[in-house]
């Protein structure tokens, strides 16, 4: 399927009532266990891909991701979007420059399982360096310099609505070739940016080539390109209005950036193109990060089934932040029991009680959070699932990263279904 | 959740046929504390993604509405995040009536707003371009000014809010409301989705864009308005907050409120978290009690609540770390409890409740 048809029914909101994709009646299997060593050392994934909802850990799992593969002796590099300042400070990316670099502190002598050898560079995207590098590489200096002093490519390229992402694929395919070139990785670790929506990203090269590809482009060019021919009636009332409405300066500026922008049009359409085809590629694979909150999931479970639709390699659902199931069987009600006869006894059990009431909303949480899981892998059967304990501290160490690590790794026990790869 | 609901599929076709979605349920009743925004009557709410933001600006409506005002909730980023909150079909691009108070007057109508129809609207509102409004449309200049045109697309939403807030005659017929609270993009993209009206007039530096991009910025700055910021007591949230609450002064914009989200149930008190973190609780005080209440106190029983009191007083810890750093953010803060069965109706009036109580509506 070409980008741009999926892309387009998915742009606007109304897409969102697609129908559902998946089984239509629930099976009895337990859900499928996620094996996420098996797929961090399996030597033909070289893409993996972090997606999901604002707010799930997506760039704290990327970074555990990519620090567990390189200790399992893989060369990685992970690309992270806006991680926090500490664990930025803790991967030695605090400067935004675009450039990868060695984390300190990684050790990989194959000790931990996996082999030796392995390494990790970090580095936060730049996204309006990352355009500028695109117009530069692609453009003659003089007309490079001529698009990056245009104030509508100034405006583009730091605010155009989905630039982030687009900036990120692009970051990606140049990562990839620079991998495939040099050697120095075998695996690129992606985060993706916190968009409206998880998908936006999937649909920002689609964007940028529909931009590039638009009518009203090409009509913003024609005067330039000769005859007036196509000068309609309906063109002249268009032009108009829009003189009439953002005024003749702005329309001026654009004309300006499309003339010189119109060489680049085919090289970015390519790029476009071969990034949807490298996120297609069986090299890639496609994590979807959630928590096990409505929000969350719903997010997952369109991305599953869009990344489906797609036909792109999704390897798994980890859900974050999951509340661990107290041991014992005392239920959440025969605490609250045992709370209310504390309080009427008269005498003074405070911590006997302050504990019992955490025990039952602990049990509530946990039983609302299993029903919401339960229901997606019921839908979504085949999508091996990972599902991580909530920590009592935040994460912003390379320790910590490796404790979250180790509980992706801890997934698959030998009685439980170990996923295929897909 | 991924079950099909009963909608699925159609969207726009069903719209019409949409019954009313009324929820009457008792509205919070009012504190006897005055509110602390009186002169707001533009809520904006934001927060990072996670913290419970469309919970909390739905909570906010609510809150208002409860003291009698008529309230407008809306929404922009084409989630249905509010549809899913009030379990009702996804919202048009038309006002609906969403929850009415079994007493007084307040009621609270929501929107979602989206970037085309926003400009077709606004297009047919001051240039009356019936024939020549579809033809841009067909020239593709629709979908190049919503999804392309640097900042176009926020000018329109924000826009759309300006005119709601602004009722005038070129709106025949339209309903006046007393309040409106923004369910708004998250806090790291806030202060561009609500400055980048001056980017456009930067851009644009005469005509009739400039000048709608200028009245829209007049009220985002006045005391008319006021940006809420929703946080957890986490760290990344909160330096996000702080973040966000610099970069809004910074562009002149007015900072309101910074509402805690999700804060863990006190139900230990200092010296016993203490006790938990130190090790040092009396361990055959705790059988005692729970023996006397027939409990059988079996030592996994006994162990698993020690971990759950210390991974609890662990937390309190660190929230009261983050506690600190909202307080020396210096601006009013209200807190909402975490709720364990997850935000259902009832839970959003009970949130709603609190921020009356704390003072923010």
């Amino acid at each position: 399927m070409s980008p741009g048809k999926a892309a387009k029914a998915t742009t606007h909101q109304s897409s969102r009532a697609s129908a559902r994709i998946g089984p239509l009646v629930a099976a009895h299997d337990p859900a499928l266990v996620l094996d996420v060593d098996a797929l961090l050392d399996d030597p033909n994934r070289n893409v993996i891909v972090c997606c999901g909802s604002g707010g799930v850990g997506k760039t704290t799992t990327s970074a555990s991701l990519a620090l567990r593969a390189a200790e399992r002796g893989r060369k990685v590099v992970v690309l992270t979007i806006d991680p926090a300042r500490r664990l930025a400070q803790s991967m030695g990316i605090e400067a935004l420059d675009n450039i990868p670099r060695p984390v300190p502190g990684v050790v990989s002598t194959g000790s931990t399982g996996g082999r030796p050898g392995g390494s990790l560079d970090a580095m936060m995207l730049d996204m309006k360096r990352t355009f500028d590098e695109v117009v530069q590489g692609q453009a003659s200096p003089e007309k490079a310099a001529q698009i990056l002093e245009n104030p509508f490519y100034i405006a583009v390229s730091s605010s155009f609505a989905g630039t982030q992402e687009y900036m990120a694929m692009e970051k990606l395919g140049q990562l990839d070739k620079d991998a495939r070139k040099t050697g120095r990785w075998d695996l690129i670790i992606v985060d993706t940016p916190p968009s409206r929506s998880a998908l936006d990203f999937l649909d920002a090269p689609e964007r940028l080539s529909s931009f590039l590809d638009g009518r009203f482009m090409k009509l913003l060019l024609m005067p330039a390109r000769g005859p007036a021919r196509l000068m309609t009636a309906g063109f002249g009332m268009v032009t108009n209005a829009i003189t009439k409405i953002i005024g003749a300066q702005v329309l001026t500026d654009m004309k300006s950036f499309v003339a010189a922008f119109d060489t680049l049009f085919g090289g970015f359409r390519q790029r476009a193109q071969r990034t949807f085809e490298l996120l297609q590629d069986s090299r890639t694979a496609f994590l979807v990060i959630a928590a096990p909150e409505p929000d969350a999931l719903r997010e997952a479970a369109y991305f599953v089934e869009r990344l489906r639709q797609e036909r792109m390699p999704l390897a798994g659902l980890v859900v974050n932040r999951a509340s661990s199931n107290p041991p014992g069987d005392l239920s959440a009600n025969a605490a609250m029991t045992g709370v209310e006869k504390l309080r009427t006894s008269g005498e003074d059990h405070g911590l006997a009680a302050g504990l019992l009431r955490l025990h039952a909303d602990r049990k509530i949480v946990v039983e609302r959070e299993k029903r919401l899981t339960r229901r997606f892998a019921t839908s979504h059967p085949d999508v091996p699932t990972a599902v991580l304990p909530a920590l009592s501290t935040d994460v912003h160490d390379l320790e910590g990263l490796r404790r979250i690590g180790d509980l992706l790794g801890a997934q698959v026990d030998h009685g439980s279904r170990r996923a295929s790869t897909p | 959740m991924p079950e099909v609901t009963p909608d699925g599929g159609q969207g726009a076709a069903t719209l019409d046929v949409m019954p009313a979605q009324e929820k009457t349920a008792p509205a919070p009743r009012p504190a006897d504390r005055t509110p602390d925004w009186p002169e707001v009557q533009l809520h904006i709410v934001t927060g990072k993604g996670g913290t419970g933001k469309t919970t909390v600006a739905a909570a906010l409506a609510l809150a208002l509405a409860a003291r009698g005002k008529s309230v407008l909730l809306c929404e922009v980023e084409g989630r249905q995040g509010i549809a899913q909150l009030f379990d009702v079909p996804p919202l048009p691009y038309e006002e609906r009536l969403l929850a009415r108070g079994t007493t007084g007057s307040g009621d609270v109508y929501a929107l979602s707003i989206d970037a085309e129809s926003a400009l077709l609207e606004y297009l047919d509102m001051y240039y009356r371009l019936g024939r020549a409004g579809k033809a841009l449309d067909r020239f593709g200049v629709v979908e190049f000014a919503t999804t392309i045109a640097p900042g176009v697309r926020d000018v329109l939403l924000t826009g759309k809010v300006y005119e709601a807030a602004n009722r005038n005659r070129r709106n025949k017929g339209a309903r006046h409301y007393d309040a409106i609270v923004l369910d708004a993009p998250p806090t790291g993209r806030i202060a561009q989705f609500l400055t980048v009206n001056n980017e456009l007039a930067g851009l644009a530096k005469v005509g009739p864009i400039k000048a709608q991009a200028d009245t829209v910025t007049t009220l985002l700055r006045s005391p008319r308005t006021a940006i809420h910021l929703v946080t957890v007591l986490e760290e990344m949230p909160v330096q996000e907050t702080g973040d966000g609450i610099k970069e809004l002064s910074g562009g002149g914009l007015p900072v309101g409120g910074v509402i805690v989200n999700m804060v863990r149930p006190q139900d230990l008190d200092a010296e016993e978290r203490q006790e938990l973190l130190d090790d040092t609780v009396d361990r055959g005080a705790l059988v005692t009690s729970l023996d006397k209440i027939g409990i059988p106190a079996e030592d996994e029983l006994v162990d698993a609540l020690l971990e759950e009191g210390r991974h609890h007083a662990e937390r309190r810890r660190l929230e009261d770390t983050q506690r600190a750093l909202i307080d020396a953010l210096e601006v009013p803060s209200y807190e909402l409890p975490l709720l364990p069965g997850g935000v259902d109706l009832g839970g959003l009036y009970e949130l709603a409740a609190a921020l009356t109580e704390g003072g923010l509506a």
